[in-house]
């Protein structure tokens, strides 16, 4: 048996030497715990994610818009599976990490606390929280954790899809009439900040960063990929003619990237703590999913063991 | 969560064209190995990224062990004359 400190020595040397880490593979306690937090918490956000998207399909404006948030929705569902999956290699359960979700043990992201209102926050929803999430999720596909990578993988595949629909909504929007115009840029004013606070605290108030970094679970800071993002949206948003609602915002030469405005941290963290629009409701939400569909699990388990004795007697007779 | 248990852990493998094997490409849980399959194609080919599924409850996997690595491997380290470039031929003999 090889003791702690040489196992730790042979961790670290693969994770300096970008090798992924495994399933089985030794692992530092808390390397396995910081991913069983973050990656169930992500396959929350997946789940929960579906509620404000979902409540707008039978409201679709057309069927073209309909299959596609559909899709988009379903696609969600999979993200979800694909990491609880994930995070079911590193020794948890899915029993425990809906139960964790169901408590309000386990966060998921803040920004699924904000009601989808009009039609146009689909386009908002599709452009900028996915958007902000693909930032993330590019950054995660060289995550060191061999199973979190992969599905980060196959994640991103099926996301670039999720922002075009949503930018094509805006644009179409934004190109109609004044109404519409309008509905586009209130979609917009509403949802930006929220956005930005996706990425997670400033990198000097964020306690898991530096560990995370120095694990190669994260490659990027928060607030690089904050910058990254923003670089990124302000010019889509010029393109229909959308104003970004910062007063603040404007190109700076030499750091290459835009500068913008305060964010209301004070905002965010209520909205953490539970106080957000619509807290309660998501919860409640998937709360009321696991107990309707109770009967439903327990039915499916009980079929399949009688089917399985029955197999089992027929095999004896024969 | 319910009184009763989860569902069991299936592990999927997905044979994406004719011609290639099956590759492993994630776990979900299903009552019983037909539910197993279906939830696999809602799964893991929502784009055509397959045409046959095979699906193993994941206990019934054994796993060699990391920490055997070593010695597990060793014996196909040191047999360098298993590999072509182990023997010489002339010059003249371009490709065999
Ligand atoms: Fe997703
Ligand atoms: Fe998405």
């Amino acid at each position: 048996m090889s003791s702690e400190a040489s196992m730790l020595e042979k961790f670290d040397e693969k994770i300096r030497k970008e090798i992924k880490i495994e399933p089985r593979d030794w692992m530092p306690d808390k390397y396995r715990k910081t991913l069983i937090r973050q990656i169930s918490q992500h396959a929350h956000s997946e789940i929960v994610g579906m509620l404000p998207e979902g409540v707008w399909i039978t409201r679709a404006p057309s069927m073209r818009r309909k299959v596609a948030l559909l899709a988009k929705v379903q696609d969600e569902a999979g993200h979800g599976l694909y990491l609880y999956s994930a995070a079911e290699t590193l020794g948890t359960t899915r029993g425990e990490m809906i139960d964790d979700l169901h408590t309000g043990k386990a966060k998921y992201s803040s920004i699924f606390n904000y009601p989808a209102i009009t039609w146009a926050d689909i386009g908002a929803i599709g452009w900028l929280v996915d958007g902000a999430a693909i930032m993330n999720q590019v950054m995660l596909c060289r995550t060191s954790y061999g199973p979190y990578a992969r599905a980060m993988v196959r994640i991103c595949k099926e996301e670039s899809f999720h922002q075009r629909q949503g930018y094509e909504i805006m644009l179409t929007l934004a190109k109609g009439s004044e109404e519409q115009k309008a509905m586009a840029q209130d979609a917009l004013n509403r949802w930006w900040w929220p956005s930005l606070m996706m990425f997670g605290p400033p990198d000097a108030e964020s306690k898991h960063t530096a560990q995370s970094m120095a694990w190669k679970i994260k490659r990027k800071t928060n607030d690089e990929l904050r910058q990254q993002f923003v670089n990124a949206t302000v010019p889509q948003a010029k393109l229909i003619d959308l104003t970004i609602p910062d007063p603040d915002l404007v190109w700076n030469e030499e750091r290459n990237s835009y500068d913008f405005g305060e964010i209301d941290w004070e905002e965010f963290w209520n909205v953490v703590k539970g106080n957000g629009p619509c807290n309660k409701e998501r919860l409640e939400a998937r709360q009321n999913a696991a107990k309707n569909g109770e009967w439903v699990r327990d039915a499916a388990i009980a079929f399949a063991e009688k089917q399985s004795q029955r197999k089992s007697n027929k095999e004896q007779v024969a | 969560m319910s009184e009763k248990k989860d569902w069991p852990l299936w592990e999927i493998f997905i044979r994406s064209r004719a011609g290639l094997n099956h590759k492993h490409v994630g776990s979900l849980h299903a009552a019983d190995e037909d539910m197993a399959i279906e939830n696999a194609r809602d799964v893991y080919t929502r784009r055509n990224e397959g045409i046959s599924i095979w699906v193993v409850e994941s206990k019934h996997i054994k796993a060699s062990n990391p920490e055997d690595e070593d010695s597990l491997f060793e014996p196909a380290d040191n047999k360098i004359y298993r590999h072509p470039t182990f023997y010489n031929l002339p010059d003249e003999i371009k490709h065999m």
